[in-house]
């Protein structure tokens, strides 16, 4: 099928594909009234779900299947070699660095933008301009990960330390007004993996902030009041009273950004392109299923990565559950 | 719980009565506390800000002095976004940004309505097999994206779909529906049935019910979904990147930004326009819409 080169061309083709969906639920709509009898419900129901289920199970459930198929082959995809790739991802130099930061991500980004989105919270909470400075630390959601990856590269941007060349990096020059030399921030290992969390941080810490704020504005007046009649200093107020109350909140928030921080791969790519000894695992497989055409690799690092969420995706649905946010 | 009224649109309870948070804070006395959310919020806008100033500064300026001597040598240009845009000088951004708008539309859309009816089946009819149905839909939502990568794009390539928009369209929806079936599922569920049972009782059948009794109380839940699958799609990079191709016939911004960013690093004129031009959409669209938007970031919290 081509492709129009021109943008009315590209936006025609647009217009007809939203069209063609259209129709096709439109037209289930309309069979379906057609159906009689007992089991017209029963075939409505069929009709109405087909294109979902013929969708996923193309689309999800047998690419899923397939995948865990291949990850048992070699790189071309034409041996089975058990449970080699594995081997390779536990035991292989370079997959070893790449799970070591991988840990590094999941570890530290839940809980320091859980940490700066709680402080910031309550720092901010009935303070004038409230929605304002909320809206100023939420703003980076909106960013995509290449675009926030493109903002900090600038700010770890590096200029050879001469004479006559001034930094137009922030941190670079900050160093340099408090008399330290620059730095190339993005090549230094393993540091430079913890400036690249730094972005994660960054966007991560508005969602953990909103979430936070609104369920300590949930808790009971009753219950602050009581507490405040017994006497219950500020710093007791907060572990005694809002910290439980806010618990469950909490948990889904540490869970929902280690979920999204075990499938970064944009800023990885942006930034370093998994170089210097930065790359994570979600990066890591598509250097080796698209870069090294190693499909067998590639497809057991997806497999690893399918295996990493399901257990924290558990605990988070759980407890998004119990906490009735949905 | 209340995570589904985001704070920044609730009215400010002025005359109300002390929260515990502003408790604990009072007693960090409020001068520190005032300092430290002022540092937080600096902190979170300085490296947005620094580039924000640096796209509008002369190419030179920004390859010799830092953007914070703007403030001593003020020099404003439009010359680095009419050169990031531009197809012949520059990075020919403005085709990508064409791709992005459409690839993210029918990508939005296209879930939205097969989402629908399919919800409106697990909700309201009552079919074997309901259960076990919706809850592997429900399961589906925590596949991560890389696992289905390498067999979808074989899948395309044999239907000779290869770098059209309809893999990009394609992978979008497939990949955006158990969360929106699963939204609108649970927000139909809280429509009340005697609403429905009335309408039925009149001689409504399905379509009826729902276009007429349905869809204009779903304003919210297809709003939250749309929202969501906005942001998600228009900075998405890894799917575009392995469907789309390169060129700018078929890849979004993201794409045409990552790869600016992998060979001409340090072609700052040219990155800092381009990414406000790809950072203008969607902040365009959560400033409009964030009331939605976190009750679907919530949801979509264990998406791709």
């Amino acid at each position: 099928m081509s492709t129009p080169d021109t943008n009315v061309g590209k936006i025609v083709l647009m217009v007809a594909a939203i069209l063609l969906f259209a129709a096709v639920v439109g037209a289930i709509l309309f069979a379906a009234t057609f159906f009689r009898g007992r089991r017209a419900d029963r075939l409505t129901a069929y009709a109405y779900l087909a294109p979902t289920l013929i969708m996923l199970l193309v689309g999800l459930v047998y690419p899923g299947v397939r995948t865990i198929y291949e990850s048992f082959f070699n790189a071309a995809g034409n041996a089975f070699i058990g449970l080699d790739n594995y081997k390779t991802i536990f035991t292989d130099g370079d997959q070893l660095t790449v799970l070591r930061n991988t840990v590094f991500w999941v570890v530290v980004t839940p809980f320091v933008a859980t940490g700066v989105g709680l402080l910031y919270a309550i720092l901010v909470d009935k303070a004038r301009l409230e929605s304002f400075a909320k809206a100023l630390i939420f703003l980076p959601m909106a960013i995509s990960f290449v675009g926030a990856s493109i903002i900090w590269k600038f700010v770890y941007e590096y200029r050879p330390d001469q004479a006559n060349v001034k930094q137009i990096g922030l941190l670079n020059q900050v160093l340099v007004w408090l008399g330290g030399t620059p730095q190339q921030w993005l090549v230094t290992s393993p540091l430079n993996t913890f400036l690249l969390i730094v972005v994660m941080i960054w966007i991560q810490a508005g969602f953990a902030m909103t979430v936070l704020s609104a369920a300590i504005k949930a808790i009971p007046e009753d219950i602050i009041e009581a507490a405040r009649l017994d006497g219950v200093g500020p710093w007791g107020m907060f572990r005694f009273v809002t910290l439980p109350a806010i618990r469950p909140a909490v948990v889904v928030v540490l869970t929902t950004i280690g979920i999204g921080t075990l499938k970064v791969f944009d800023i990885v790519r942006t930034m370093t392109g998994g170089q210097f000894d930065t790359s994570v695992i979600a990066n890591e497989f598509y250097s080796q299923s698209f870069r090294s055409d190693n499909q067998g690799l590639g497809s057991a690092l997806a497999v690893l990565l399918f295996l990493l969420v399901i257990p924290i995706v558990v605990y988070n649905i759980r407890q998004i559950r119990r906490s009735e946010a949905l | 719980m209340t995570t589904t009224t985001p704070p920044a649109t609730a009215p400010v309870l002025e005359a109300g009565k002390p929260t515990a948070a502003a408790i604990a804070k009072r007693k960090l006395t409020s001068p520190w506390a005032s300092l430290a959310a002022i540092v937080i919020a600096v902190l979170w806008t300085l490296p947005t800000f620094g580039l924000l100033i640096s796209s509008f500064r002369p190419q030179r300026q920004i390859k010799t002095t830092g953007w914070w001597t703007f403030f001593s040598d003020p020099q404003l240009t439009m010359e680095n976004y009419r050169q990031v845009l531009d197809a012949e000088s520059g990075a020919g951004l403005g085709s990508y940004f064409v791709n992005s708008l459409v690839i993210t539309i029918p990508s939005v859309l296209i879930p939205l309505c097969l989402a629908t009816i399919a919800a409106y089946a697990f909700a309201w009819i009552k079919f074997p097999g309901r259960n076990i149905l919706f809850l592997a839909i429900f399961a589906l939502q925590i596949v991560p994206l890389q696992v289905t990568l390498i067999p979808l794009l074989t899948l395309y390539v044999d239907a000779g779909l290869a770098n059209t928009f309809w893999t990009i369209w394609l992978s979008h929806s497939i990949f955006g529906l158990p969360l929106a079936i699963y939204l609108l599922h649970n927000f139909m569920r809280e429509i009340p049935a005697g609403l429905l049972e009335a309408a039925r009782v009149d001689g409504a059948g399905h379509v009826a019910i729902f276009f007429r009794v349905l869809l204009p109380l779903m304003r919210p839940a297809l709003a939250a979904f749309g929202i969501f699958q906005f942001l998600w799609v228009w900075n998405d990079l890894l799917v575009a990147l392995t469907f789309a191709g390169g060129g700018n016939k078929v890849a979004p911004i993201t794409v045409a930004l990552a790869n600016l960013s992998g060979t001409r690093g340090t072609a700052w004129h040219l990155l800092s326009a381009g990414a406000f031009v790809s950072i203008i959409v969607p902040v365009t669209v959560f400033v409009l819409a964030q009331r939605y938007f976190v009750r679907g970031l919530l949801a979509g919290s264990v998406k791709g």
